[in-house]
């Protein structure tokens, strides 16, 4: 929870309605997004249940399991999920451009699930089909552990900061809207869209009441409500199960399980694509595009490499490759978060709460400062003075940036807190070009409105990491090389 | 029988230097609790590999310990050896290296094949290539991260690795569950995942903390070093506060300061309420009770030497930055007061520090305000008395505290438990408790 | 706990029954320590979730049947063919050299199951182990624990491992454990619940006989085969022991109570709203997923800054309520002194953000 986002719940609350956290959506969205909702067999890790899919909003397709402890009917709604996702992925890759040396598709998949439960379902069900092979004890049609790979790729992909390959829509609503409510009942999509787009004429703390009720919003999933699952899906279940093959009864009982089932997917169903219109309606921030483009570049890469007949993602991390994915995730959140402030004042309204950044008016301005540099010539140093009635916790020969004047860096000399104001003497370098006055424009004016922020991307210096082959003795030496078994085909469970 | 701290440390450390250089295991681990004389068994390690002739290769976490290091080392080390300082680029020279006649300042590690000693800070190490030494110390080891250590574990054949378990564990901004369990997760201590992976690594464990007055040794002990524990140099007596000019009537602030000199802690106890962290009065109570240690002229005596307990003596220390910045504000007019946050003070020493309690003013506990390493940095900074200011409700707010917390298969449990250790300390504390 | 206080809390339940606790209850017991309306309504053995129905805020814990079958059939396999597959993996999984291995089912007594009959062939059975020597399984032991004075039978459907002189609880459970990894919330319901029953082992057996490691075994993958993994309790069962004492102390909150007040369920809805009421709870979301009263908690702190959150009341000053904090922020509340510091970091937000959205 940040400060921002606290106090705009505590507006939302008296206003009935969401309060905005953001002024644009720092997500991308696709044109044509794959929407997924599934649900679970509880009980089970991620045994699925049934789904509803595509990607436009009419045209969903409904797969269900039966009789989920039939693992012919399993694999065959994973061989039927296995089309469509791989149809889509295969749309993905129509068009090519060439960039920085390399062939990096125009598009790139995007998996829309309702919740942060949903992203684990994915996971899951990636894990559960990728080692699965197409012959031996427990055979699976082929495009299944393909399925496996490519879920399982999204979901690693997912937990990059700044990647919109596969988005739980509860998490990127609430990146933009706080509402009355906590974090954890905003972990309820209908809850949530209630207060952030509410139905004329209901409020957003009753929008959110009713979106608990199982019977009026059946819940988003992958869990189904119990009482559902008690009263109306295991006597389906068992009527389908106690049908003969092919008998009338059966197609009986497989239309109620679809009614059934289709009841408590459609809402949901809707409910996503109303989300992504009201996502929609946020203007993007300028580096969406960017960090869309890292998206497709790595979607690529990994395309060719399923091409190139690559194997499935190893089970867990070995030592090297932990340590490199760490300090990605960690580059990556520091520039998603830096990035996202200085391109949102409603972010960056954060940092200047904190203090790690401040805003105010230029009241001083002494352009051609000269000083002596490192090479003992001169240098041009402008020494800049503003006012500012933010907090501005910030340390002497602490650096800071502006968001409008990126490539300038400013060096805190002074803080002189006043009774009304507090005023932070800078002295600039950069963005100025090297003559001795610095050219108009390129140094902040009088009175001039301006943030200047201590968090902001630094050039990131990659380290090396030894190869795997290569792992030192302090993390265990070199991990035995992978050799696909007859274990991860294994489909043990009755 | 009676304890011999000086006898029972050499031993010690007679053992380690024997463990190392024999060379029998490729690391050795020496848990050290605060000032046990970590940075004496460093140079001491270093000064014996280099007079018999060997090369090795110093790492520590942050600059101002590679250069603490350096001068320590350059005083000790016999003539004609040299210690390569390896810098990042733009870093120039630092100050105090600059007069020092057997240091070599340079960016390239290249330009200092010649040195029998080189050192640097993790983070540099991690690019260098190539050169591998047969002997290397890796400093502050506990506080440094797994992947650090895989970034430059290749640099040497055989390592020492020193640090204090007790005190603050690395972190990540990242919150990511995948590794946990894992042996090499790279988000734990990089001795903790070392000997994850190499069970079979001697442990050694410096016995006796020179830092801390005897009447410290129960407290930090039992808190933050349970199963381990450690004893103190001296014994009851040898440190001693006192105070030049008289306490100005019967406040509180003098009262914790005389419990402070009687007893080597002191408890100022504000009225319980709910508060801000920048806890106005409670920012005031601690600069107060610094002000009036130097007003009062207080005199810090260990052993037969004393000397006044200058501002550079005294340490305030406190958990968050906003904290911090709004003490040093109240304490501007003394500038040679270090005030810092817990990271920040870890691995250095005062005659007297005044903590704000991590948990005073809280309704609510998080993981971070419970951390043990984090309260015994801040409880173990001192040779003479430590003092801290707190509001009414502490064991309150640890007594509803909700267990909460995630456990994770195959993930070692870490003890001491921060809740269980905050306990011990407040107990601790009530016993030199003044009421404000 | 007294006897004074053992009546009122009879008296506050009413006419219904105790409800008895479990090992589940008991853990729950560290799950929000600081709420007294929890603190009572426990120690008075009301059953909550009568009690959130009656007052119209009913709980959401329903349980699937699949959920129940597939639970129920995993511990089937387990102990199947006398416990074979979970001997197999205590030996190579924990490396426990376990030669011959017996099986004591203390369910039954010959048809004669009283609780103080069945505790005591228990008790025999279990301490006539660490003398003879065997490794066993003891299937559905009873165990006591004192709680709060009052002497609870946990009834754990546990198995306790007893090799070469010291038990190790055996934490059967049906959530996937996943190349080494299971849901750390649910493997620390396990782990907390499994301390219960290391603490009941121990105060009937001795501290050093009852090992602080359990066993939890789980379904490996995704598949129905076990996989059995080492838990160490020690955090857990420093809080538990803490909590456990605490108890005692439920007199003072007993006595602060209104006199005749009164929770029996056959009371109306208004009334038991009412009386609810006089109870002060501790509410924060985090009590929707362990307490069956949260709904009606929950209803009780609207318009409070701790329904949002308590990171977010901490954000806001600490401030009881969204009205005031509002109200400091936009300077129609005038702040007390307690107040100050608070109301002028709301004034600095609210100028922040209206001069952020502005833009």
């Amino acid at each position: 929870m940040t400060a921002i986002s606290s106090y705009a719940r505590a507006r939302a609350v008296v206003a009935g309605r969401a309060f905005s956290i953001a002024t644009r959506r720092h997500v991308h969205l696709s044109d044509t997004p794959l929407v997924f909702v599934p649900l679970a067999m509880a009980g089970e890790a991620s045994a699925p249940l049934a789904a509803m899919i595509g990607t436009q909003p009419d045209k969903p397709t409904l797969l269900l399991v039966p009789q989920p402890r039939n693992r012919d009917l399993r694999f065959g709604f994973a061989a039927s999920l296995a089309d469509i996702v791989l149809d889509y992925v295969h749309s993905c890759s129509q068009r090519v451009e060439i960039s920085a040396n390399e062939q990096v598709f125009l598009d790139a998949p995007q998996l829309l699930v309702p919740n942060a439960a949903g992203v684990g379902f994915v996971k899951l069900l990636g894990r559960s089909t990728r080692y699965r092979r197409t012959t031996g004890p427990y055979p699976v049609p082929p495009q299944v552990p393909l399925l496996g790979r490519w879920l399982t790729h999204l979901s690693e992909r997912s937990e990059f900061a700044g990647s919109s390959a596969l988005l739980a829509m509860t998490s990127a609503l609430g990146m933009h809207w706080a509402t009355g409510q906590s974090a954890l009942e905003d972990a309820n999509l209908a809850a949530l869209l209630g207060w952030i787009d509410p139905p004329d004429g209901v409020t957003g703390p009753d929008a959110a009441l009713a979106a608990e009720d199982p019977l009026i919003w059946p819940p988003a999933g992958p869990s189904t409500d119990p009482a559902f699952d008690n009263e109306i899906l295991a006597p389906a279940i068992r009527a389908w199960t106690d049908a003969a093959t092919d008998s009338p009864k059966r197609h009986r009982a497989l239309n109620t399980l679809e009614r059934a089932l289709r009841g408590q997917l459609e809402p949901t169903w809707q409910l996503m694509w109303r989300a992504i219109d009201v996502l929609r309606r946020l203007p993007a921030a300028d580096s969406v595009d960017t960090r869309w483009t890292t998206d497709r570049r790595d979607f690529s890469r990994y395309h060719q490499y399923v091409t190139d007949g690559g194997l499935p993602q190893a089970r867990r991390d070995g030592a090297v490759a932990a340590a490199r994915k760490l300090r990605n995730l960690e580059r990556e959140q520091d520039l998603y978060d830096a990035t996202r402030a200085l391109e949102d004042p409603l972010v960056m309204a954060n940092y200047r709460i904190t203090g790690a950044a401040f805003q105010g008016t230029v009241v001083q301005v002494d352009r051609d400062r000269r000083v002596p540099g490192g090479k003992g010539r001169a240098v041009t140093r402008p020494l800049i003075v503003v006012s500012t009635t933010d907090p501005a916790h910030l340390a002497i020969s602490t650096k800071v940036q502006a968001p409008t004047r990126s490539g300038q860096t400013g060096t805190i000399v002074q803080i002189d807190r006043q009774p009304d104001t507090t005023l932070v003497t800078l002295e600039l370098s950069g963005g100025m070009t090297a003559a001795k006055v610095p050219p108009p424009g390129t140094v902040p004016e009088m009175d001039e409105h301006i943030t200047y922020t201590s968090a902001y991307p630094e050039s990131f210096r990659k380290v090396e990491l030894p190869p795997p082959d290569q792992t030192p003795w302090t993390h265990g030496g070199p991990p035995k090389p992978y050799t696909p078994t007859n274990d991860d085909a294994q489909e043990v469970w009755e | 029988m009676t304890f011999d701290p000086a006898a029972e440390a050499e031993r010690v450390t007679t053992d380690i230097l024997a463990d190392f250089a024999s060379g029998r295991h490729l690391g050795v681990v020496v848990d050290s609790p605060p000032g046990a004389g970590k940075s004496t068994l460093v140079v001491r390690t270093a000064v014996s590999l280099a007079a018999a002739g060997e090369r090795l290769m110093i790492v520590a976490q942050t600059n101002e310990q590679v250069d603490d290091l350096t001068c320590n080392l350059s005083a000790k080390l016999p003539a004609g050896l040299v210690i390569g300082r390896l810098t990042g680029s733009g870093h120039g020279v630092p100050q105090r290296l600059a007069g020092l006649p057997n240091v070599l300042v340079d960016e390239k590690a290249g330009n200092l094949v010649s040195c029998e000693i080189t050192i640097a800070t993790a983070a540099k190490w991690a690019f260098v290539k190539d050169t591998v030494w047969p002997w290397a110390i890796v400093d502050e080891a506990y506080q440094m991260r797994s992947d650090t250590l895989l970034a430059l574990a290749a640099r040497f054949e055989r390592a020492l690795f020193v640090g204090d378990p007790g005190q603050l564990d690395p972190f990540s901004v990242v919150q990511n569950d995948r590794w946990r369990g894992l042996t090499w997760d790279p988000m734990q201590s990089a001795v903790a995942g070392l000997l994850r992976s190499n069970p079979t690594l001697p442990v050694h464990r410096l016995p006796v903390s020179w830092r801390l007055p005897a009447s410290a040794e129960q407290v930090v002990a039992s808190a933050f070093y349970p199963y381990t524990g450690f004893r103190t140099g001296t014994g009851p007596g040898d440190r001693e506060l006192s105070f030049d000019t008289r306490a100005f009537g019967r406040t509180p602030v003098d009262a914790v300061l005389a419990e402070a000199a009687t007893s080597g802690w002191g408890f100022l106890e504000l009225p319980a309420r709910h508060t801000m962290r920048t806890d106005a009065e409670a920012v005031a109570a601690v600069a107060d009770i610094t002000r009036r240690f130097l007003d009062r002229g207080t005199v810090a005596r260990s052993g037969d030497s004393s000397r006044p307990v200058t501002p550079d003596r005294i340490a305030v220390g406190a958990a968050h930055r906003d904290q911090v910045a709004a003490l040093r504000t109240a304490l501007a007019d003394l500038p040679d007061v270090t005030v810092d946050t817990a990271n920040r003070l870890q691995g250095r020493e005062y005659d007297v520090t005044v903590v704000l309690h991590p948990l005073s003013g809280r309704r609510d506990a998080t993981a971070f305000h419970l951390e043990a390493g984090r309260l015994c940095v801040l409880t173990s900074r001192h040779r003479q008395a430590c003092v801290v200011v707190g509001r009414a409700g502490i064991r309150e707010l640890l007594d509803t505290h909700p267990s909460a917390e995630p456990v994770h298969l195959h993930e070692p449990v870490k003890f001491p438990d921060g809740w269980a250790a905050n306990q011990t300390v407040m107990g601790h504390l009530e016993a030199h408790s003044i009421a404000a | 706990m007294d006897n004074i206080t053992q009546e009122r809390l009879n008296q506050l339940r009413g006419a219904a029954g105790a409800k008895r606790h479990n090992a589940r209850t008991v853990a729950a017991l560290t799950g929000n320590p600081g709420c007294v309306r929890r603190a009572v309504l426990d120690a008075a053995g009301v059953d909550k979730d009568k009690l959130a129905r009656r007052v119209g805020f009913p709980a959401k814990f329903g349980q699937s049947q699949f959920a129940i079958t597939r639970g129920n059939s995993f511990e089937a396999q387990v102990k199947a063919n006398a416990f074979a597959e979970l001997i197999t993996l205590l030996r190579d999984t924990l490396g426990l050299q376990i030669g011959e291995v017996g099986q004591t089912d203390l369910e039954q007594v010959g048809g004669n199951t009283s609780q103080e009959i069945r505790h005591t062939r228990s008790r025999q059975k279990l301490t006539g182990a660490m003398t003879n020597g065997e490794s066993t399984f003891f299937d559905h032991p009873l165990l006591t624990l004192d709680v709060g004075g009052n002497t609870v039978y946990l009834e754990p459907d546990l198995v306790a491992f007893h090799h070469e002189g010291v038990f190790h609880v055996v934490e059967i459970k049906s959530f996937a454990v996943i190349d080494d990894q299971a849901d750390g919330a649910k493997v620390a319901a396990a782990a907390i619940q499994s301390a219960v029953y290391v603490l009941a082992l121990r105060r009937l057996l001795g501290d050093d006989k009852v090992s602080h490691e359990v066993v939890l075994v789980c379904p490996k993958d995704f598949s129905n085969k076990p996989v059995a993994t080492k838990i160490d309790v020690r955090k857990q069962l420093i809080v538990l022991e803490h909590q456990l004492t605490r108890l005692a102390r439920i007199e003072t909150l007993v006595d602060a109570l209104p006199p005749g007040l009164s929770l029996d369920l056959d009371n109306s809805a208004d009334d038991l709203f009412k009386a609810l009421s006089e109870i002060e709870a501790r509410y924060a979301p985090d009590c929707i997923a362990k307490c069956e009263m949260a709904f009606f908690c929950r209803n009780e702190a609207r318009g409070c800054t701790a329904a949002l959150g308590i990171s977010v009341r901490e954000e806001l000053g600490g401030v009881e309520t969204v009205a005031e904090a509002l109200g400091l922020a936009d300077g129609t509340l005038v702040a007390s002194d307690d107040q100050a510091e608070a109301a002028s970091m709301l004034r600095a937000t609210a100028d922040i953000y209206a001069s952020a959205a502005a833009a």
